[in-house]
């Protein structure tokens, strides 16, 4: 991570510094506003709602530093990325989640995963893989389900076996 | 001698034929998952927990101690054989044992890194045996402030004394910190940063963070950069015997690297990343052969390596007395405890020393048997290297939510796993460090729970966490340890780099 090509000069603001500066003031902020809910039934010593605004007023101390570090651009410098292999990762998961929450069983929702994986990491034979994963997810399926008798989540598919 | 008696009865426990077999698993599935490319031991036991759901504690312990040390094998292999460290620890083993596998000296750098880590691993054990039960006495007299105060010390050597950034270190610890307030407060019954929701009142799985952060953070940081480099797999050419130099050249970095690995593991100081470069330039400086090093010299795998290893072992120390993780990994074997409801401290020395002691005895165990694995099963841990990356990564990933979806087949359950692989890949791009996160959701609520008791024996005078002198001496060591990286800032760290 700290060697590669740079990608920007020192001394310069860095955007994405002042976005994780901002993320965690909001967090600090979003404590706080949960910790006012809480009712301190302590009679003596603290309350349920001291722990958190003291991580509160941390993050807060935290945002500041990592604001100063953006505006000095202290940030270490960062490799360029592709976006596009990440979201389809991203989307195999939605998929994943998607397909346990609607029923479809693990088989189908791990395959699904398995194959957008395969895909973002420049595979293109998407059959064959579908194929490799409906195999060894059905496998895993019996191994976990009847062997090691964890409960996995079944769905048509599952049902036939 | 009380440790004596104390761990035959653990090797009893440990040889009953039942156990025996789970610690071949644990070793076995161990090195098997470490070696992946990628795969650091934090994620191999994160990874691995699921398996051990259903056996009794006792069996479940030992292979994951067969898992731990497994995963530290495995994770060498891959250092040596791609250069891909799965962890900072294993990086002074890629810079030289990659170099010498690409002379065509795989064999030895496997053997010595092996051997390495079964010297280090057994003096550090028996390191552990000896020093657990004197440990154990002291915390015995530890009140709640004295608690409050170490874990305050640990909080600041996991995230600020010894990374890159003490800021940065911290955001991590914090962050770990917020999560560990999600759910139910276990002194009121009040929720927490619940919004209502309520897969959310008990609070977030320290495993399904971990694998989110460490497995699906990875697996979404290398596909975003696979068009930078390309992994090479160095074959194992040539004999994976050492030569008589090669052991005249070994014995004594695996000694030196045992002497940094295990004290610096034991005080709750944080990670391998220090011993392991400390021998590293120890060795480059003492070596006969400085004009090898950086091209592929045997002491720079041999005493890092052990470092490692002992340090591994070090780590123990702290956790099974005092219950205090000082790294990833072992915030995962503070998981694995606790998953039955244990939780390592004097307590459990005295009320399930066969645990314990099976535990420990198993470490031995495991260690001897990966002498004995893994040299002759080179051959196969090299073949699963040969697993095309596309695969590789679409299994981790399968694997990584069948463990989520094994414990909590819930869709908040899964989108927080989804949403911590984010995050984990927000940190990696933007060098965060990720340990701190988990230590901080797994201690975080513990340090709380102890100052809120410390607050009222003490009616609510916070002057009592002064009073204590071993509370004042940590707390002083915490500010201290605070201070210090700020302040010699400009001193110029040793500063890993990767190529």
């Amino acid at each position: 991570m700290t060697s590669g090509d740079p990608v920007q000069p020192p001394r310069r603001v860095d955007r994405a510094g002042l976005v994780i500066a901002a993320s965690l003031a909001v967090l600090a902020a979003v404590l706080v506003w949960d910790a006012r809910g809480l009712q301190s039934a302590a009679m003596y010593g603290m309350g349920p709602e001291a722990m958190p605004v003291v991580v509160a007023c941390g993050l807060a101390l935290l945002a500041i530093g990592n604001f100063i570090d953006a505006l000095r651009g202290n940030l270490p410098a960062r490799e360029s990325a592709d976006p596009v292999p990440v979201v389809l990762v991203l989307v195999g998961l939605a998929l994943l989640i998607a397909i346990i929450g609607f029923g479809g069983g693990f088989i189908l929702a791990t395959s699904a995963l398995f194959v957008t994986t395969s895909a973002a990491f420049g595979r293109r034979a998407i059959l064959i893989d579908a194929i490799i994963a409906l195999v060894m997810s059905t496998l895993i399926y019996l191994a976990f389900d009847r062997l090691l008798t964890l409960s996995l989540p079944a769905g048509p598919l599952e049902r036939l076996l | 001698m009380d440790t004596f008696a104390a761990l035959a009865h653990g090797m009893a426990v440990a040889v009953q034929p039942m156990n025996l077999l789970y610690a071949l698993i644990g070793v076995f599935l161990g090195t098997a998952v470490g070696v992946l490319p990628g795969i650091g031991p934090a994620l191999t036991v994160a990874l691995l927990l699921p398996v051990t759901y259903k056996l009794d504690p006792g069996g479940s312990l030992i292979m994951f101690a067969g898992i731990y040390y497994g995963g530290m094998y495995g994770g060498s292999t891959t250092a040596i054989l791609i250069n891909t460290p799965g962890e900072s620890a294993s990086m002074a083993t890629a810079l030289e044992g990659n170099k010498m596998a690409k002379a065509g000296r795989g064999g030895p750098a496997l053997a010595t890194s092996a051997i390495g880590s079964f010297v280090a691993g057994t003096i550090a054990t028996i390191g552990l045996a000896f020093l657990a039960p004197w440990l154990v006495d002291v915390a015995v007299r530890f009140g709640p402030e004295d608690y409050f105060a170490l874990m305050c010390v640990a909080f600041v050597t996991v995230s600020a004394t010894f990374g890159d950034s003490p800021i940065r270190g911290l955001t991590s610890l914090f962050i770990g910190l917020t999560l560990g307030l999600v759910g139910i407060d276990k002194l009121t019954g009040q929720a927490r940063l619940a919004f209502g929701v309520p897969e959310l009142l008990d609070g977030v799985e320290v495993t399904t963070l971990a694998v989110g952060l460490f497995a699906v953070g990875e697996a979404l940081y290398v596909a975003s950069r696979r068009h930078h480099t390309e992994e090479k797999l160095e074959p194992v050419r040539g004999s994976l015997w050492m030569t008589k130099e090669d052991w005249k050249r070994s014995w004594k970095p695996w000694l030196r690297g045992t002497m940094f690995g295990f004290p610096i593991g034991a005080l709750p100081a944080g990670g391998a990343e220090i011993p392991t470069f400390l021998s590293y330039s120890t060795e480059k400086r003492l070596t006969k052969h400085p004009e090898e090093f950086g091209k592929g010299a045997i002491e720079g795998v041999a005493g890092p390596e052990a470092a490692n290893n002992a340090s591994a072992a070090g780590t123990l120390v702290p956790l099974l007395t005092l219950g205090l993780p000082t790294s990833a990994t072992a915030a995962m074997m503070l998981a694995g405890f606790q998953q039955y409801g244990l939780n390592p401290g004097p307590l459990l020395f005295a009320e399930r020393p066969d645990l314990v002691w099976g535990l420990i005895a198993s470490l031995f165990i495991a260690n001897m048997m990966l002498l004995v694995l893994n040299l002759p099963l080179v051959g196969l841990w090299v073949r699963l290297l040969a697993i095309p990356q596309p695969w590789l990564y679409a299994g981790i990933l399968v694997f990584a939510t069948m463990g989520t979806i094994a414990a909590k087949p819930s869709v908040v359950e899964l989108s927080m796993l989804a949403g911590f692989g984010v995050l984990g890949f927000l940190m990696r791009r933007f060098d965060f460090p990720i340990a701190p996160v988990v230590v901080g959701l797994i201690l975080g609520p513990i340090a709380e729970s102890q100052l809120r008791r410390a607050l009222a024996i003490s009616l609510g005078d916070p002057m009592t966490l002064l009073q204590s002198p071993i509370s004042a001496t940590l707390l002083g060591i915490a500010l201290i340890a605070l201070v210090a990286p700020f302040v010699l800032k400009g001193l110029g760290r040793f500063k890993a780099n990767e190529d």
